[in-house]
């Protein structure tokens, strides 16, 4: 793989690496917020591949002004798109939270095993 | 008024959630819900009628032609999803008004009811919606919706349900949106006929193929396939009885559509099978998570929990189905779509019942309820029948064409398999029925009957599930009309 | 005539729902019952009269699947399996009047109701116009006496009762259901043709192995490795154990497997193929093992539940030997086991209600007390052995003249070696019973059984059998010895089928 590839491509490779962070957290964390960290992480790998590929070299922020035609503009669909996700992103996070914080008063603990190990008892006494 | 039912499908419950908020009272948040359940299940019947007559709908939102604009695309497969959806939703909304009021703290029913209709609203959406990252959208918003729903649940291992199945259906929607951002690099457009022009073109392209491996793994989360079905047993075990009657009829079977558009109307059947070898890679895990799944059900203590490994099993009929590449193999799996949804339905509303009365679905608990509920049970009993494929019932029309798929492909072992774990889920269905009717009541004696507010929609989907299994002339057409749509692609 | 035919299915529902409706007063109940058997009789004997005119009435009730239709149509085999189920009815129900209320069972109104749905779908087996027809009915005929197999509730009961919809539900969908979606799929049809359906579709390797999942997929045949389901059943009480596990649910069995031959395969098409050789000595190692488990038993109904496997797999031979004789046989032993076999299960009945005995070592001397039962019993078994002057000679002998004509001098030799068995271990009833020296305080072996039926015991002992069991016994053993003299109208039927 030639080193010309790698820089060309450099924006792939910032976003391989925060997915594989985001999603290292989410599997080897077992504290609940952490793994929403994770998970955030994670989208907003997919955040940078949008708005990385929408960007036209050369190009210019998709304004139209009179009088200048045949401009090479930034494609403005992709950032649209990510907005929306965006959007969605925060109410995965606040629903998450949301959720830690329920089971925070249910259990006393946001630790995954923790958790596990209260419900094997539970469920033993049963 | 008859052009715009596309959008309408979507704008009704869309609207009514949000107003479910502002009706401080339950009953009349209740009535709202069943209200606009039943009129999207009569926009949905309207769209399949006008689709069987005129053929695709296309509807584009706001007049922005396609594929510039949002398109809403109805064609013979979504109306046929977009009916089984709606109809699950109108037959357990009215059944939640009393499951709901004994299972969720009154001031949360007008939020259950609010998150209900979204969860409906984003099922719809997915199906109806012919644009790829609108897809996407719907389904954040049934997902939610759904994580919420499922968190109401009264007991406390709801919530780490509902946040397990939060992180790994958010991995999986991610996955989803990788690969459409990835189509869109390739071809610039986000519609789906549009991009079924387009792709043929870049076939050859790595990005499309690894477009393709990142939706698979999404769309095989979403829809619990074998391996990646862990999040399904507990949520559908720990939510409530009206929402695990509603997810477990609706939100897979949604997935499953999803899976069924995206490779063979988008990509294209030849590319899927030819190319990418779909086929044979859904066979082995369909095959696997037929037989695995049925036998954990078998040991399982909890009925709901039961059913809810029988369902990761019955996904396996449907994959294989697709798994044939077939007109008949995908024939089974559009039938069993619907019949599954009658089944389980049916089965997890008499466990609804159950637990309203008994307050435990422990297959101890249903000791001599034969004679206590005679009415749940036997409902139950039905239900069990037609999950194990009895003549006369819907399971059997599902059974008959999966194993002609088979036999036409000429894989007999498959047919084989698949008779056999229908003998497996006898025994599931079995353990039940010998509690019920062969063990003493070993309760309070003022045990009654559930009330007729649970029973009428129960019996009402187990009318269904007889109905359409002596009659599924209708049903059938539909779905063969359907899996040849789906086989032949978009035409330019 | 189509009227006759779904009146053939709607008489005993009817009756069911009257059944129901009169639990408060038994004899009305059983009066219910008894019309309604009537009546049933009195409808396929008028369809019996059009069919042997040459008349094929047909009707078709729902059509679930494009091209696979739920329906009725009435041609010889199956108007002979409805004439023999719908005559014992009768008697059997006079039979179970006595038996019932002599045994003082429990759940009269269950077992009434239940009896009715398992005739109502043997009829349902006996008119299906196609093999979708017939599974379906053949599962309704599983379920349907599945609570008169558990009738007595207990723990033994409920483990037979999981044995029986065990392997009847297994065979039936694991094998028979894809033996049907596999004619389908070759043929494109699933009804029932003269001359079958499957010349010309299938290769000649694939014969066999459809021929073999029909057999043992036909699980009530009870084919050896399939058998266990037949002794399992007789739990139940015994007019189950005589209408169901001896006349309608194991003949339901042979009589699929005959019908499947003959008007799927085509009983021509299957000897030019060859593909029934093997499963005729599969047959013919049942009715040899069934015949020696039968030796070993003691129980006289566990007895009589091997003699019945090793009986069954006679038909099932007959329709292997793939000739017109052996057809004819099969469908003759169909109904000379019938009535030999019900009047055999009878007379254990009325001995247990009666003496209440129920292991063979027992029966000594007990002829002399109850010499009607014993006689019947005598006839019975010259019946099932295959001796003048009873209707089982003229089966036998078609078999016999059927396998020499298949040039299987192997099976006569069964045939024979089989009859000598069943002669043993059938005479010794009979004989124990006539001859046998009564010991005294007999009724020790079987007292904890019982249990309390036994305060009873010494009430009914010297009484002789209740008066309408007894007659239920005289009319199937007279049947015995008149057809003998008249075969006639199974004969005509039988050589309609095998003539086409």
């Amino acid at each position: 793989m030639s080193l010309d590839l790698l820089v060309s491509h450099y924006n792939y490779w910032v976003v391989i690496f925060l997915m594989m962070v985001g999603f290292y957290i989410l599997i080897s964390r077992g504290n609940l917020i952490k793994k929403i960290v994770g998970l955030n992480v994670f989208q907003t790998s997919v955040f940078m591949l949008y708005i990385s590929m929408g960007k036209v070299s050369g190009g210019t922020p998709p304004i139209l002004l009179p009088g200048e035609e045949g401009v090479l503009y930034s494609n403005p669909l992709p950032h649209v798109l990510i907005l929306t996700a965006i959007v969605v992103g925060i109410a995965t996070t606040s629903v998450g939270l949301a959720l830690a914080v329920r089971i925070k008063e249910a259990y006393g603990t946001i630790e995954e095993d923790e958790i596990n190990a209260i419900d094997a008892r539970t469920e033993a006494a049963e | 008024m008859s052009a715009h039912l596309p959008i309408l499908q979507v704008v009704v419950p869309l609207l009514a959630a949000p107003l479910c908020l502002f009706l401080k009272r339950g009953r009349v948040a209740w009535g709202l819900a069943v209200l606009a359940s039943w009129a999207a299940l009569a926009i949905a019947l309207a769209l399949l009628g006008q689709v069987m007559q005129e053929g695709v709908l296309s509807y584009a939102i706001g007049d922005w032609l396609p594929p510039i604009g949002i398109e809403y695309r109805v064609d013979i497969v979504n109306a046929w999803v977009l009916v089984i959806v709606s109809g699950i939703g109108a037959v357990v909304s009215p059944y939640a008004m009393t499951s709901v009021e004994r299972e969720v703290e009154a001031e949360r029913i007008p939020l259950f009811y609010a998150a209900y209709l979204l969860c409906l609203c984003g099922l719809l959406g997915i199906t109806i919606t012919g644009d790829v990252f609108n897809v996407f959208v719907f389904l954040e918003i049934s997902s939610l919706s759904a994580y919420a729903l499922i968190a109401l649940g009264r007991h406390r291992r709801a919530l780490t349900s509902a946040f397990r199945y939060l992180i790994m259906g958010s991995v999986g929607a991610t996955f989803i949106v990788i690969g459409i951002g990835l189509l869109y690099v390739m071809t610039g457009s986000l519609n789906m006929a549009d991009l079924a022009q387009l792709l043929p073109e870049v076939w050859d392209s790595r990005t499309v193929k690894v477009a393709y491996g990142f939706l698979t793994v999404g769309f095989c989360l979403k829809l619990a396939l074998f391996p990646l079905h862990l999040w399904l047993p507990n949520a559908y075990t720990f939510a409530p009885s009206a929402v695990t009657a509603f997810m477990a009829s609706t939100a897979t079977k949604v997935a499953v559509y999803m899976l069924l558009r995206f490779f063979l109307t988008i990509f294209g059947a030849p590319f899927s099978f030819d190319v990418m070898a779909l086929d044979r890679v859904l066979l082995p895990l369909a095959l696997v998570a037929i037989a695995s799944m049925s036998l954990v059900a078998i040991f399982q203590v909890n009925v709901k929990r039961l059913l809810a490994y029988s369902s990761v099993a019955q996904i396996g009929y449907m994959i294989l189905g697709v798994s044939f590449a077939t007109v008949t193999g995908l024939t089974a799996t559009l039938l069993h779509l619907f019949n599954h949804a009658l089944m389980k339905g049916a089965l997890f509303m008499a466990m609804g019942c159950v637990m309203y009365r008994i307050g435990s679905v422990h297959i101890s608990a249903m000791a001599g309820l034969g004679r206590r509920m005679p009415w749940t049970m036997a409902a139950f009993v039905a239900g069990g029948l037609s999950l194990v494929g009895v003549p006369l019932t819907v399971g059997f029309v599902s059974k008959w064409y999966l194993i002609l798929g088979a036999l036409e492909r000429g894989w007999w072992p498959v047919a084989i398999l698949v008779l056999l774990t229908s003998l497996l889920a006898l025994v599931y269905i079995w353990r039940v029925v010998e509690a019920a009717y062969f063990r003493d009541f070993p309760g309070d004696e003022a045990t009654r009957e559930a009330p007729w507010t649970l029973l009428g929609p129960t019996w009402a989907l187990v009318a269904l599930n007889l109905y359409f299994g002596i009659d599924a002339g209708r049903t059938v057409g539909i779905a063969r009309q359907a899996a040849e749509v789906l086989m032949a692609g978009i035409s330019p | 005539m189509t009227t006759l035919l779904l009146l053939s299915l709607a008489v005993p529902v009817a009756g069911a729902v009257f059944i129901v409706l009169l639990r408060r007063n038994p004899n009305a109940r059983e009066a219910a019952s008894l019309v309604t058997a009537g009546a049933l009789f009195a409808i396929v004997l008028r369809i019996y009269q059009a069919v042997s005119g040459g008349a094929r009435p047909e009707v078709t009730l729902a059509e679930p699947l494009p091209g696979i239709r739920i329906a009725l149509e009435a041609e010889p085999l199956g108007v002979l399996f409805a004439l023999i189920a719908s005559f014992l009815w009768i008697v059997t129900t006079a039979y179970s009047i006595g038996y019932m209320r002599g045994h003082h069972e429990k759940n009269q109104t269950r077992f009434y109701l239940f009896f009715a749905f398992a005739i109502a779908s043997v009829m349902g087996v006996a008119f299906a116009g196609n093999l979708f027809t017939l599974f379906a009915f053949y599962e309704v005929l599983s379920l349907a006496t599945f609570p008169l197999v558990t009738h007595a509730g207990t723990d033994a009961a409920k483990r037979a009762g999981r044995v029986y919809l065990g392997i009847l539900f297994s065979t039936s969908v694991v094998f028979q259901l894809l033996g049907i979606i596999w004619v389908y799929a070759v043929a494109g049809t699933v009804d029932f043709e003269p001359g079958g359906i499957l010349r010309g579709h299938v290769g000649a390797g694939l014969v066999p192995i459809l021929l073999a999942l029909f057999v043992f997929g036909i699980g009530k045949a009870a084919v050896m490795p399939f058998h266990r389901w037949l002794p399992a059943a007789m739990v139940a009480p015994t007019p189950v154990s005589a209408l169901l596990h001896a006349v309608a649910v194991v003949k339901a069995g042979v009589f699929s497997v005959l019908k499947v031959t003959v008007y799927i395969f085509g009983f021509d098409f299957v000897a030019e193929t060859g593909a029934s050789v093997w499963l005729m000595w599969a047959a013919a190692a049942t009715i040899i093992l069934g015949s020696l488990v039968a030796f070993t038993k003691d129980n006289l109904k566990a007895r009589l539940a091997y003699s019945t496997v090793s009986q069954l797999s006679y038909v099932v031979l007959g329709a292997m030997l793939a000739n017109s004789l052996g057809v004819i046989g099969s469908g003759m032993h169909i109904a000379m086991h019938a009535f030999g076999k019900i009047t055999l299960f009878f007379c254990a009945g009325a001995i247990m209600v009666a003496a209440h005995k129920s292991e063979v070592s027992q029966l000594n001397g007990l002829g002399r007390r109850m010499p009607v039962t014993f006689a019947a019993f005598l006839i019975g078994t010259l019946s099932i052995v295959g001796l003048p002057p009873t209707g089982g000679a003229w089966s036998k002998w078609f078999l016999g003249v059927g396998s020499v004509e298949a040039g299987q001098i192997g099976l006569v030799a069964v045939l024979m070696l089989s009859s000598l068995l069943s002669l043993a271990y059938l005479l010794e009833i009979p004989l124990r019973g006539f001859f046998g020296k009564e010991e005294a305080g007999g009724e020790g072996a079987h007292g904890e059984t019982h249990g309390d039926a036994k305060a009873h015991a010494d009430a009914h002992a010297h009484h002789g059998a209740p008066r309408w069991s007894v007659a239920a016994i005289t009319v199937t053993a007279a049947a015995c010895i008149a057809l003998f003299v008249y075969p006639e109208p199974f004969y005509r039927l039988m050589t309609m089928v095998a003539g086409q």
